[in-house]
């Protein structure tokens, strides 16, 4: 996809994202709608995996390592043909193939169950590092939010991914301030990502997480980077998308009021008619 | 009945770990091994050369092991993770839980130095939970083995296994009790069958079931001894089995809650309701001290099985009498 395509396939990712969170009524609203851009920018450009080579250990792989993005992941993978778009709108209903966070065995073109945090980002180093063994020529990506570069499980990771010199792993963090209780900065300062992940040694880059084109230009460059692993920063805003939430101060789970889903059923019809989805 | 001996095993359990891994990478390229800086206590580290970047020692990372096996299963590898057996359960329990069980990964986890046997390593190094946590995953299969032969034939099943396998091992010599060839389908072997008691046992405890047997023997009480190497699924039929004698002693280098102990009682409780003593760790730490030392501080010793399994057929007999009135 050219830069105008990704920009567009961003746009029917939020605009199916919406839809699915607003039909349960309830949700990951804001961390969802950070990784819009960097879903659009993966699997519309950079992801080698389609529903035909969901089984084919050639193809890339993607782990969602903070798991409450599932939403958005659900809507991308929707777009992409890996299942019907009416299974959006089964979101954590009872029975479904579509849990609040990504399941492997439920959900086609999940690589990686995950949830709770710090694992996915685990689970991503070995993935690269069974490539690897394997000289298989392909990549694996994984996104992991700010806050959960709380945990240390995820600086294991990282300490492993750099020994290990996985150039086959690009780690995206979604750097949208804020975790569940609050601003990160408040809650357990993470002074400087992109110096912290350098120290770590990591080639590392930071890019405006809402452009499609930064992202896809860092991805590309990271691909061919040899040596370390590859980390793209993403500056991003929670709840991207809808000024509303963007300036909500709790927005990570959210339970719509009717001045928000007013928002929300604006930005849908909006961005539905810009699709030309709605008219 | 035939007087049972100890007599060392010629192999450690160690040595019988690293050569099935060099055995079972050189037949299957899927194979890789992972160790989180502990490949000197198991002796993987006199095998990396046949294992080339099949052993993977991640460092002092026991959730990054567990995580990274997590991936190497999704990359279509299947990952024998080893550590302690403390780290590779209670620290390290979400990990298990989630990246290998609930994403339904299949994997096989050692965990070495079985309760006392972790001896100056201490309270902190000191496992007597591990079969508890392990139990309680959905699915799980959850082995104590007692000696190389068993060690050896449960590896070997446990990758043949699509699922999740923890195997809960001392690292050096055990009493060797089977000979090469023997089978180990049912879960259950059984030892000796008398019909006063049965000493229901694993791991370092089937010895000393065995040593109390020959002692009861020469008081004339004939007791059952089985070795229970699969805690998870059990074979209940054994156990009912056992129960036939209407006294049953457990005896296991673990916590009393959760483990071989708690395994019979629930099939007790639901089929055959049978008067049963627990000997094991009893709201206990573990601490440092030789393996003997502390064994006869938790009462995991062939007198206390002894003791109480005369006790228990009083018991029996008590109420025997009771409900004959």
């Amino acid at each position: 996809m050219e830069i105008k395509e990704l920009e567009k396939f961003a746009k029917e990712i939020r605009y199916y994202t919406l839809k699915e969170l607003n039909y349960m009524g309830y949700g990951h609203y804001g961390g969802s709608l950070s990784i819009v851009e960097v879903l659009a920018a993966i699997y519309g450009k950079h992801l080698n995996a389609s529903p035909e080579t969901k089984d084919d250990p050639n193809r890339d792989y993607f782990v969602l390592s903070k798991g409450h993005g599932g939403p958005a992941l659900y809507a991308t993978l929707s777009l992409k043909g890996y299942f019907p778009e009416e299974w959006l709108y089964t979101l954590n209903q009872n029975g479904t193939n579509l849990p609040s966070h990504p399941d492997r065995n439920k959900t086609p073109g999940v690589d990686m169950t995950t949830g709770s945090l710090g694992q996915g980002i685990s689970a991503a180093t070995g993935i690269a590092l069974g490539n690897k063994i394997a000289e298989r020529n392909n990549f694996t990506f994984t996104i992991v939010g700010d806050g959960e570069l709380n945990e240390g499980q995820c600086w294991e990771a990282i300490q492993m991914a750099a020994h290990n010199q996985l150039e086959n792993l690009i780690v995206f963090v979604d750097d949208n301030k804020k975790q569940l209780d609050g601003y990160t900065i408040d809650i357990s300062n993470p002074f400087d990502f992109a110096e912290k992940f350098t120290a770590f040694g990591f080639n590392t880059v930071r890019v405006d997480g809402h452009s499609v084109k930064a992202i896809s230009e860092a991805i590309t460059s990271a691909k061919v980077f040899k040596g370390k692993p590859s980390v793209i920063i993403l500056d991003t805003i929670k709840g991207k998308g809808i000024k509303h939430i963007e300036e909500m101060m709790d927005n990570h789970h959210l339970r719509p009021d009717d001045e928000t889903n007013k928002a929300i059923q604006a930005t849908i019809q909006q961005i539905g008619e810009e699709l030309g989805v709605l008219v | 009945m035939k007087e049972f001996k100890v007599t060392l095993d010629e192999a450690e359990m160690r040595t019988t770990y690293a050569n099935f891994l060099v055995d079972f990478a050189k037949k299957d390229e899927k194979v890789v091994a992972l160790e989180a800086d502990l490949s000197s206590a198991i002796a993987t580290n006199k095998i990396k050369k046949a294992m080339g970047n099949r052993l993977i020692n991640v460092g002092i990372m026991e959730a990054e092991e567990v995580g990274c096996a997590a991936g190497l299963a999704v990359a279509g590898f299947k990952p024998f993770i080893h550590t302690f057996g403390p780290f590779a359960s209670r620290r390290v329990y979400d990990q298990v839980f989630l990246s290998l069980n609930y994403a339904q990964l299949s994997a096989v986890i050692l965990g070495s130095d079985a309760g006392v046997t972790a001896e100056a390593n201490g309270g902190t190094h000191m496992p007597f939970e591990d079969l508890a946590l392990m139990r309680a995953i959905p699915k799980a299969t959850v082995y104590e083995v007692s000696d190389t032969t068993m060690l050896r034939a449960i590896l070997e099943q446990s990758y043949e296994d699509t699922g999740f396998s923890y195997i809960r091992t001392i690292r050096k010599q055990p009493v060797k009790l089977y000979s090469e060839g023997e089978l180990f389908e049912s879960g259950i072997k059984v030892l000796r069958e008398g019909k006063d008691v049965s000493i229901l046992a694993s791991g370092i405890m089937v010895s000393d079931a065995m040593l109390a047997a020959n002692e009861l023997a020469a008081e004339g009480i004939e007791a059952t001894v089985m070795d229970v190497y699969r805690l998870k699924p059990i074979n209940k039929e054994a156990v009912l089995q056992a129960a036939e004698t209407g006294a049953i002693i457990t005896a296991e280098n673990h916590n009393i809650v959760g483990g071989l102990g708690s395994a019979i009682a629930e099939v007790l409780a639901e089929e055959k309701p049978t008067l049963q003593y627990r000997i094991g760790v009893r709201e206990q730490f573990g601490q440092v001290g030789k393996a003997d030392y502390l064994k006869e501080q938790y009462g995991l010793t062939v007198e206390n099985i002894v003791s109480q399994a005369k006790q228990l057929i009083k018991k029996k007999e008590k109420m025997k009498t009771l409900t004959s009135i």
